[in-house]
């Protein structure tokens, strides 16, 4: 019996991944799309951003031919499993977590998270300390701030994205409070316009879209940025574990383009600071 | 597949149960309210009544719940100082009312549907008979309208209320924490879909196994005659030719 074009359709989506040896001169490349300005769809409708840039020069310095495709963040990680594409660069960081299913490269990018809420919320008028808080190892003095802050969030509202280390971190350090969770960042920005959540905990560079827009005077940052321990080792590409070639591949190439500044001018350009790793 | 997980998964998503079914459950009873006050707008001969209530069939009807959801919800937060001025900000800036009213609008507009298609299949003769002895217009609907036309619509309603409990999965994306929202949430922490939405695909069968058993009975009860009956009928006929 002739293969049906059908029967082939469908096993094709069901073996996609399974290919035998690649040489991975083409490379899929999966992002999220609704995370400005890491990565986003702009008004042309193409996907745009941070990742996006990163992506082709890296492509480019691996001699790869790129396909850049949009995939949901809460799907993200399965999808890179059930083998839909061979690589994530959605402004992922690396946690221990995340690295029990997928591995990830070297991280190309660190920037910290931080609060954000209405200028005339008492949460912002408490006067926290604008410091960075390693959480790799919690002094003393990081563990008062972190109870004071647990303290000003008791009764509020507090907005997060979903599966993201912010989550986690609310879950684990800020005890039983009020928590939402978003879909997107864009999502979340909205509803904390809305007024419907009281304050929201994001990555500093997620949160330029909504403090550099139209509304960003109504809110500002509040408090410390917290970085590392739960926070992931920074951000990187995320691999199958079997991929071994690959990561060597993308490592090779994040090295190159972090020693020459390609990185820092990438970062500049879309976030206004240099977010390249320093480790 | 890890049975232990498989049996911790379930029973965090057996957490979601009650909203799901609180949330179906609100939706549809305030939805049918709704439905049968549309419904009887729709088939009166006024066109200042049965127009509007055509406009709003027509509209929730052919857009997608998702939409419908996101207008209201989003929406109404991109509005929130004309909400405010109104002082309608209490209930809009409320997730669960948001989907809610999404989820009744939506239902109201299919069901009245339903029942306007139960109200035209009562035959004129019974309404009629009814008229022939001095029913009021009331009267008419109490007894017989409304009895006949809803036995009518009942398989149709079924349908109806099983497709409310997949509809209410979309909720989770406005915040809501039913079974959908907290499958998506573990997801998130174990990367493992398969297993999740297994056993929450599990969780939506086994309400909607409750929910046809219940339409079911409700049918058999309201059926005007059940098998037994019609055999009892049969046998009365019978004795009747006899004794002739």
């Amino acid at each position: 019996m002739k293969p049906s074009p059908l029967l082939a359709l469908v096993a094709g989506v069901l073996f996609a991944g399974s290919a035998a040896a690649q040489d991975w001169s083409t490379i899929r490349i999966a992002t999220e799309g609704a995370y400005a300005p890491w990565n986003f769809t702009n008004a042309a409708g193409q996907l745009d951003g941070f990742d996006v840039d990163l992506a082709n020069e890296l492509c480019a310095r691996m001699g790869a031919q790129c396909e850049i495709v949009a995939q949901a963040w809460d799907g993200i990680i399965p999808a890179l499993q059930a083998g839909r594409y061979d690589a994530i660069m959605a402004g992922m960081s690396i946690t221990d977590a995340r690295m029990e299913v997928i591995d990830f490269t070297r991280s190309y990018a660190t920037t910290p998270a931080i609060f954000v809420a209405p200028k005339d919320s008492d949460f912002a008028a408490a006067g926290l300390p604008e410091t960075r808080v390693d959480m790799t190892e919690i002094s003393a003095e990081e563990q008062a701030l972190l109870d004071q802050v647990k303290g000003l969030l008791d009764g509020l509202t507090v907005g997060v994205q979903t599966a993201t280390i912010h989550e986690n971190f609310l879950r684990e350090h800020m005890g039983d409070i009020d928590i939402r969770t978003y879909d997107s960042q864009e999502n979340l920005d909205l509803d904390l316009q809305a007024g419907r959540i009281d304050v929201a905990l994001a990555d500093q560079s997620g949160w330029q879209p909504l403090l550099e827009g139209e509304l960003g005077e109504d809110f500002t940052r509040v408090g410390p940025g917290f970085a590392r321990g739960i926070f992931g080792r920074g951000v990187g590409v995320g691999i199958r574990k079997e991929d071994a070639a690959l990561k060597d591949k993308f490592n090779a190439a994040i090295q190159s383009a972090l020693d020459d500044g390609t990185v820092s001018e990438l970062a500049i350009k879309w976030f206004g600071f240099d977010s390249a790793t320093t480790d | 597949m890890d049975w232990a997980q498989l049996a911790d998964v379930a029973t965090r998503l057996a957490g979601g149960l009650p909203t799901t079914l609180l949330l179906v459950g609100q939706s549809l009873l305030i939805g049918f309210v709704l439905a049968v006050l549309v419904a009887l707008m729709r088939v009166s001969p006024n066109p200042l009544l049965s127009a509007p209530a055509y406009g709003f069939v027509y509209v929730f009807r052919s857009t997608p719940l998702l939409v419908q959801l996101f207008l209201i919800y989003y929406g109404s937060g991109q509005f929130r100082p004309f909400f405010q001025d109104v002082g309608l900000w209490f209930l809009f800036r409320d997730a669960w009312f948001c989907a809610i009213l999404a989820l009744t609008l939506n239902t109201g507009a299919y069901t009245s549907e339903i029942i306007r298609g139960g109200i035209q299949s009562v035959p004129h003769g019974q309404l009629e008979a009814g008229r022939a002895v001095g029913m009021s217009p009331a009267q008419l609907f109490r007894r017989i309208t409304f009895p006949v036309a809803i036995r009518q619509a009942l398989p149709a309603y079924g349908n109806e209320v099983i497709l409310m409990v997949k509809a209410s999965s979309l909720a989770s994306t406005i915040t809501i924490l039913e079974i959908t929202g907290i499958a998506k949430t573990i997801i998130a922490q174990t990367f493992r879909p398969v297993e999740v939405f297994i056993v929450a695909g599990a969780l939506y069968l086994a309400i909607n196994f409750v929910a046809t058993q219940a339409i079911l009975y409700a049918e058999r009860r309201l059926s005007p005659a059940s098998a037994a009956d019609r055999a009892k009928a049969a046998e009365r006929r019978q004795k009747a030719m006899l004794a002739r």
